[in-house]
């Protein structure tokens, strides 16, 4: 039976560093959540501690009703799916898949059963009686994946499952294993550090860095509005400038960039702006203008390079260096001046670093 | 189709490789069949007299049960000490210090003369223990450094998320090390095994200093017995150890082919 998940102010320490800092997180039935972030930041120490290969120095986990924190790993019944496939070289693959079964005790007949039916659900049973040595890399996730649904547990959980197979794989494999999750409705946590791959298959994405969640929320949101400077660069946000407001007219403002450039902005959009601010703008909301009257960011364009649906421009401004999207029916030289000009509707405004 | 050449010189050096590997034991072999009653090569006339005459030699047959004995138990124990050993310092080799792992090699470190001399003082003296404990602390010592070596890798290349996988299905630790962690280092295992065992059965330099009055290893007794005879006994027994071994490793050969040592 699926359960929620609810970590609630996680603190862990390796040694006297401390790696998690009052993490929380809730992961609803059958939703899947996943946890993004570079390497360190703290997304496979909490999979660890949800599983309980680490203690955590504070907080609590519970699933459904049950609390996990103190518990044995063993006994805490949760499907995983390990980044190198974590297959027991000794077993065929379908004492593989069967491996839990026998862990709870099933009846040798049901267990193999009830693993053959798993996986024909995988697309394997033809390779039952095969040891992993033989299988390729995407047969062998699909085993890893097999022998943690079979137990039926009421928490799926992925640390990096797709990042040894190659691009295409892991893209059909993740497909596979959304709908799987989907069809099984099993609560899922999910590490990752490619955004593509987190974006496509979650309900919801927490992202992570030094040992915190920066914004939790779904991929549609993090993408389009992200909460902080952090979580904009990281979702492609290439421009953040500060700007600070100059002037009030009823819901619109008026904000001013380095340099001068002024930029009217209404708060009916945006929300309450604050008198300094970050507009963050990904490059294709910044449109290069050659008209002198455009009210923009004045900006030397610098190295040009094609894209296929646009040129993109490295522009030196009074904010700095900016990235900037072109059209291609009017390439620009290097060299050329021109104006910058943030387009409102795919920019955000961001509390100040 | 090409074949490529062969270097006629590469052929000789190969074969005069060959016949200082096995010209000892030809040689060996040949005195120990040889109808003399002193030690010599090539072989006189044949006769398996010597090899008769170890049986009726008590001290012989004593010996190789003692010897047989406590290799045995000096490599059971070792293993029994030494496999925990090698499994915590590589599933927490991250968190130990490096120097830890060093510690169990220091035995091969230090000359078995000394090793021998110092349990002599410290154990078998200094503690009053019998002859044949003595002797199996000091072969247990011996040979622990091959076990937790060979042991060790082969775990160093075992994946512990295999074991993490085995607990997160409901497999309580203590019995995922036996199910899924000791089956996948059988071989290295049976590897430390086997040179645990050859290094106990041909030790003399510590030995010499632990053994005493009615309890003696086999190569102590072959070395007593050439101190004053020179017949060809001693050809015969040295024969029956390589036969020995020999079993030892075509029996492992038969079950698990001997390319696992080279893993």
């Amino acid at each position: 039976m699926t359960q929620s998940l609810t970590v609630q102010n996680l603190t862990a320490h390796y040694g006297a560093t401390k790696v998690l800092e009052d993490l929380s997180l809730s992961v609803g039935k059958g939703e899947l959540v996943s946890l993004l972030g570079a390497s360190g930041c703290g997304k496979t120490t909490t999979l660890r501690l949800i599983a309980g290969f680490l203690e955590p120095t504070s907080g609590s986990i519970r699933l459904g009703d049950k609390d996990l924190t103190r518990l044995p790993a063993y006994k805490r019944d949760i499907g995983l799916v390990f980044q190198n496939y974590a297959l027991f070289p000794h077993l065929s693959v379908l004492d593989n898949v069967g491996f839990g079964l026998k862990q709870r005790g099933v009846a040798p007949a049901d267990r193999e059963k009830r693993a053959k039916a798993m996986l024909e659900r995988v697309g394997l049973s033809q390779l039952a009686d095969r040891l992993p040595g033989a299988l390729s890399g995407g047969q062998k996730q699909r085993v890893a994946l097999a022998r943690a649904l079979v137990i039926e547990p009421p928490l799926l959980m992925f640390d990096e499952p797709l990042s040894n197979l190659d691009a295409k794989l892991r893209v059909d494999m993740r497909v596979e294993i959304r709908q799987l999750q989907r069809a099984n409705g099993t609560t899922s946590v999910y590490v990752t550090h490619d955004q593509e791959e987190a974006f496509s298959i979650s309900d919801r994405v927490a992202i992570m860095n030094a040992g915190r969640i920066m914004q939790f929320d779904t991929p549609e949101t993090l993408y389009q509005r992200p909460a902080n400077a952090f979580v904009a660069r990281f979702v492609g946000f290439e421009n953040l400038i500060p700007m600070t407001v100059v002037a009030r007219d009823g819901a619109v403002v008026t904000a001013e960039a380095a340099g001068g450039a002024r930029l009217k902005l209404s708060q009916e959009r945006f929300g309450e702006i604050a008198d300094s601010f970050v507009l963050a703008t990904r490059a294709d909301g910044l449109a290069v203008s050659t008209d002198p009257k455009a009210e923009g960011i004045p900006a030397k364009l610098g190295l040009r390079t094609y894209l296929g649906r646009a040129y993109q421009y490295q522009a030196d401004t009074a904010a700095g260096q900016l990235i900037a999207n072109g059209s291609l029916s009017a390439p620009l030289e290097p060299g050329a001046q021109a104006k910058l000009v943030p387009m409102p509707d795919q920019c955000c405004v961001l509390k100040p670093e | 189709m090409m074949t490529s050449r062969i270097n006629p010189l590469l052929i000789l050096f190969a074969v005069l490789v060959y016949i200082f590997l096995m010209g000892p034991l030809i040689i060996v072999l040949g005195a120990s069949v040889s109808d003399t009653t002193y030690l010599t090569f090539p072989p006189q006339g044949f006769s398996l007299r010597w090899f008769e005459n170890i049986f009726a030699i008590s001290a012989f047959k004593r010996t190789i049960i003692t010897s047989l004995e406590l290799a045995f138990l000096a490599t059971g124990l070792a293993l029994l000490v030494g496999i925990p050993a090698a499994y915590a310092l590589n599933r927490y080799r991250i968190k130990l210090p490096t120097w830890l792992s060093t510690v169990f090699v220091l035995p091969i470190l230090v000359p078995e003369i000394v090793l021998g001399f110092s349990l002599l003082k410290s154990v078998a003296v200094g503690m009053q223990t019998p002859i044949f404990l003595t002797l199996l602390v000091g072969h247990m010592l011996l040979v622990l450094p091959y076990c937790v070596r060979v042991v060790s890798a082969s775990l160093a290349s075992f994946d512990f998320s295999i074991e993490e996988a085995a607990v997160s299905l409901g497999s309580p630790p203590l019995k995922t090390f036996f199910t899924i962690v000791l089956p996948n280092v059988r071989s290295g295992v049976i590897a430390a095994f086997i040179l645990a065992f050859i290094t106990s059965i041909n030790d003399v330099s510590t030995s010499l200093f632990l053994t005493g009055p009615g309890v003696s290893t086999l190569p102590i007794q072959i070395l007593a017995h050439v101190e004053q005879f020179f017949d060809p006994t001693i050809a015969s027994v040295s024969v029956l150890l390589m036969l020995l071994t020999v079993a030892v490793m075509a029996i492992v050969e038969r079950t698990l082919g001997l390319t696992f040592l080279a893993k």
